[in-house]
C-alpha cells in the first residue's frame, strides 16, 4: 500500500470516528458512551439478546464444535496456500466469464471500481453490505466523483441516511433506537413525524429503496465466501437486497479480501452452517446467493483486495485472525463491546476482532485498543472459526509496549513493580507500608482524585498482619516483626 | 505428596484470611501444604500490561522457589492460569518448567481433580452466587463456558452444592466477567465500573446473601462497588466458604 493514500483514508476514517464518539482513545470514549447508562445499558442487552440467540442456535447442532474445529482447519490450509487457490479461483471464475481484478490496497481497489463504473457511464450505483468497501472508504471516494452510492442494506442505509459510519459489522444501526430512526427517516424519507413502528418505516425504507434499485444502473456486493473450485462467489443477506441489486442493473461487482477463500464447494456446508447462527442465531440467512459468472448478456467484475492482508498472514502471532468471517458474534459476547458501543474503536471493525487488525495497522494510533478488553476469553469461545482472540490481544499488548507506546508512567509502574517483587524483604515492606497507610491515612487523601479505583470502589479493609506473618505466627516460628 | 502453597501477592497482604482458609480447607482434607516465604507474585500484572521483560525475572524466581514440590496448589484461577497458560514465552525454556506448569493447580482444580473429592461434606446455610471468574473458567476450564457447546460441568458449583443448607443462585448471565481485569480496572474505568455493577446487579436480583468465587481480585472490585453503592451483600473466597463449612 502507498503510504500516502493510506494516511489519507485513515485520516478521513478518524475524522468520521472523532465525530461520531468524540476525540480519545477507546478509554475516553467508551466513558462518554457509558455515561448515559440507560443507553448503554439498552445497547448491551440488545446485543446480549442476540448472543442468547446464537447460544441457541449453536446448541441445536450436536456437532457444533466439531464445525467450528473443521473450519479452523480449512481456513488454516487455505492460509498455508493461499497464493495457489486465488490463482485457481482467478482461472475459474474467469473460465465462467467474470473479469477479476486484483488489487493491492484500498486506494487501487477504489480506482479500479471507479474505472469500471465511469468507463459504463455509471452514475447510480447500488450496494450490498460490504465491510471491506468500508474499510476502502469506496463512498466518499465515488461520490466525491459524481457518482450516488445507495447502501440497499436496511441497517446500512440507516447509517448512510446519517452520516455515519456502521457501529457494528453486522448490524450497522445497532446504536440507533427506533424512534431516532423514526426522525431520520421523517427527515430524509418523509414519514409521518413521531412514526417509530419498526415494521412501517422498515416499509418506507422498502418503499425508498425500490425506487434506488429500479434506477440503478449498477449493483455492487460484498463477498462472504470465494470457491476456489468452482471460480463462484457466495453473498449471504437477509434481506434479498444483494439480489434485487444485480439482478436488475446489468453490472455486477464484487468486492472481496483475499481471505474469502475457501478451496471446495462442500466446504461451504461448514461454513454456512456456523455462519448465519453465530451473527444473529438464525440457522441460516434468507438468502444465500452464488454467483458463477455474470448472467446473461451482463457483466461480473470481482475485485479481489489484498489492502494488509499480505502483511497479516506473514505474521505468525496474527495470521489467524484472517480466518475470520465477519460475524460479530465476539462483539455481541464481548461485555465491552456492548457497553462502549461500536465507534468506540475508532475502527471499520470494531470489537474484539477490530482491534486486533486495527492495531496490526497502525499500532500507534490504535494503542488503546488491545487493552480495550478484561481479557476474559469470552470471545475466543464463541468466535465459530476458533481465533484465540484474547491470546492475540495479549499479543498486541507485547507489540505496543515493544514499540514503546505504552503511557510512561505505566511502563515506569511496571518496572519498579517488578524490582520490588523480585526481592521478598522489598516486596514484604511494600505490603507492610501499603496496609499502613490504608489505616492511618484520612479518607480525603485516600480516596484524593488521582485514585482511579477509589473514584467508584471503597478500598479493600486493611488487615493486621499479612497472610504470611498470620502463617509464621501459626506454624510456631518467629512474630515476623509485624510484617 | 509434597505440596506447596502459593498465595498471591495481594491475597498475601491484603486478604490474608482467605490464604489461612485455603490451609485450614487443605489441612481437613489431610493435605500439609507449606508456605515457601521466598514466594511474591506471579509476574501476571507486567505480563498482562506488555512488559514482558518486567515479567521473566518474576517467573523465574517463582520456578526457583516452586520446583522442588510435586503440587503447587493456588487459590486464585488466574494466577495459576499465568503460571500454566502464560509461563511459555517467559521460562518455557528451562527444563524445571513443564513440572511446575503441570503441578500448579487452582485450589478447587486440586481438592476436585487431584484428591478426587466430587462433592464437600459440611454445612453452609446460606443463598450464594458463585462468580465463575474468566480465567478459571475459560483458561482452566474449571467448568463449561456458556459459549461452548458441550456437556455441562461445573467443578467449583460441584465442590459448594455439596454442602447442606447451601442454595446456589440462579444468574441471567452464568460467567460474564466483572470488569476487574487487572489494570483494566483503572485503564477502562468507566468499562470496568459497569461491569461490576451488573454483575453485584444480577447477583442481587437473583437473591445472593454472598458472593463467592476463586479469584479475590474479581471479589475485591465488585465488594469495593457494592461497599460504595449499599448493596447489601457480603463477598467470601471460595476458600472461606468451604473453610466455614468444614469447620
Amino acid at each position: 500500500m502507498t503510504p500516502a493514500s493510506e494516511a489519507g483514508r485513515t485520516a478521513g476514517a478518524h475524522d468520521d470516528f472523532d465525530r461520531v464518539a468524540g476525540p480519545g482513545g477507546h478509554p475516553e470514549r467508551a466513558a462518554r458512551f457509558a455515561a448515559d447508562a440507560a443507553r448503554a445499558h439498552w445497547h448491551d442487552q440488545a446485543l446480549w439478546f442476540v448472543r442468547v440467540k446464537r447460544d441457541r442456535a449453536a446448541s441445536a447442532l450436536a456437532d457444533w464444535e466439531e464445525l467450528r474445529e473443521a473450519a479452523s482447519a480449512v481456513k488454516a490450509h487455505t492460509r498455508s496456500r493461499l497464493a495457489d487457490y486465488l490463482e485457481e479461483f482467478e482461472r475459474n471464475a474467469r473460465a465462467k466469464g467474470a473479469v477479476v481484478h486484483f488489487a493491492r490496497d484500498a486506494e487501487e481497489h477504489n480506482r479500479i471500481v471507479h474505472a469500471i463504473l465511469a468507463e459504463r457511464g455509471v452514475t447510480r450505483l447500488v450496494k450490498s453490505k460490504s465491510m471491506l468497501t468500508e474499510e476502502c472508504g469506496l463512498n466518499p471516494y465515488l461520490e466525491a466523483r459524481g457518482i450516488e452510492v445507495v447502501d440497499t442494506d436496511l441497517g446500512e442505509r440507516i447509517v448512510q441516511l446519517a452520516h455515519e459510519p456502521p457501529s457494528h459489522i453486522v448490524l450497522p444501526a445497532i446504536h440507533r433506537k427506533k424512534e431516532e430512526i423514526g426522525d431520520l427517516f421523517h427527515d430524509k424519507l418523509g414519514t409521518p413525524a413521531g412514526l417509530a413502528d419498526p415494521k412501517l418505516l422498515t416499509e418506507a425504507a422498502r418503499g425508498h429503496l425500490r425506487e434506488r434499485f429500479l434506477a440503478a444502473q449498477a449493483g455492487l456486493t460484498g463477498v462472504n465466501f470465494a470457491v476456489a473450485e468452482t471460480g463462484g462467489v457466495v453473498v449471504c443477506t437477509n434481506e434479498g437486497n444483494a439480489d434485487m441489486g444485480t439482478h436488475l442493473p446489468p453490472l455486477h461487482i464484487a468486492c472481496m479480501g483475499v481471505e474469502k477463500l475457501v478451496p471446495r464447494m462442500k466446504d461451504l456446508a461448514i461454513f454456512l452452517r456456523l455462519l448465519a447462527r453465530s451473527a444473529t442465531g438464525q440457522p441460516v440467512t434468507t438468502y444465500t446467493s452464488h454467483f458463477h459468472g455474470p448472467r446473461e448478456g451482463g457483466e461480473l467484475h470481482l475485485v479481489v483486495v489484498d489492502n494488509g492482508r499480505s502483511e497479516l498472514l506473514a505474521d505468525p502471532d496474527h495470521r489467524r485472525a484472517l480466518a475470520c468471517i465477519r460475524c460479530g458474534a465476539c462483539m455481541n459476547t464481548c461485555p465491552v463491546f456492548r457497553r462502549s458501543g461500536g465507534y468506540s474503536y475508532g475502527w471499520t471493525v470494531p470489537g474484539p476482532i477490530g482491534s486486533i487488525l486495527a492495531s496490526g495497522r497502525d499500532a500507534a494510533a490504535h494503542r488503546s485498543l488491545p487493552f480495550a478488553s478484561s481479557l476474559c476469553g469470552s470471545c475466543s469461545d464463541v468466535c465459530p472459526v476458533k481465533i484465540d482472540l484474547h491470546e492475540q490481544l495479549l499479543e498486541r499488548r507485547r507489540e505496543v509496549a515493544n514499540r514503546g507506546l505504552l503511557p510512561w508512567p505505566k511502563r515506569l509502574g511496571m518496572q519498579l513493580l517488578s524490582v520490588v517483587l523480585r526481592v521478598t524483604w522489598l516486596y514484604a515492606l511494600a505490603g507492610w507500608l501499603a496496609r499502613v497507610a490504608l489505616r492511618r491515612l484520612p479518607r480525603s487523601i485516600l480516596y484524593a482524585p488521582a485514585n482511579v479505583w477509589g473514584r467508584h470502589r471503597e478500598l479493600p479493609a486493611p488487615p493486621r498482619e499479612s497472610f504470611r506473618a498470620a502463617y509464621r505466627r501459626m506454624k510456631g516460628g518467629a512474630d515476623g516483626h509485624g510484617r | 505428596m509434597k505440596v506447596a502453597l502459593f498465595i498471591p501477592c495481594y491475597v498475601d497482604q491484603l486478604y490474608p484470611q482467605v490464604g489461612l482458609a485455603t490451609v485450614r480447607v487443605l489441612e481437613k482434607l489431610g493435605v500439609q501444604a507449606e508456605f515457601p516465604e521466598e514466594q511474591t507474585c506471579c509476574g501476571q500484572p507486567m505480563a498482562n500490561s506488555g512488559v514482558a521483560a518486567a515479567a521473566q525475572p518474576l517467573a523465574e524466581k517463582f520456578l526457583d522457589v516452586f520446583h522442588g514440590y510435586d503440587a503447587v496448589v493456588c487459590p486464585s484461577g488466574s494466577c495459576t492460569s499465568m503460571v500454566r497458560n502464560h509461563y511459555a514465552p517467559l521460562v518455557g525454556t528451562r527444563p524445571e518448567y513443564e513440572k511446575v506448569r503441570r503441578g500448579t493447580y487452582e485450589l478447587c482444580e486440586f481438592v476436585h481433580d487431584v484428591l478426587g473429592v466430587k462433592a464437600l461434606r459440611g454445612r453452609y446455610a446460606r443463598k450464594v452466587g458463585l462468580h465463575r471468574s474468566c480465567h478459571g473458567l475459560r483458561e482452566l476450564r474449571l467448568g463449561s463456558a456458556s459459549e461452548r457447546m458441550e456437556a455441562r460441568y461445573d467443578k467449583v458449583g460441584a465442590l459448594l452444592r455439596g454442602l447442606d443448607g447451601i442454595e446456589l443462585v440462579e444468574l441471567t448471565r452464568p460467567d460474564e466477567c466483572c470488569g476487574f481485569g487487572g489494570t483494566f480496572a483503572v485503564a477502562e474505568e468507566a468499562m470496568s465500573v459497569m461491569m461490576g455493577k451488573d454483575r453485584i446487579a444480577d447477583h442481587a436480583r437473583a437473591g445472593a446473601e454472598v458472593i463467592t468465587g476463586t479469584d479475590v481480585s474479581c471479589l475485591m472490585h465488585m465488594d469495593g462497588l457494592a461497599r460504595r453503592q449499599g448493596t447489601k451483600v457480603a463477598f467470601r473466597h471460595v476458600a472461606e466458604v468451604m473453610a466455614e463449612a468444614l469447620s
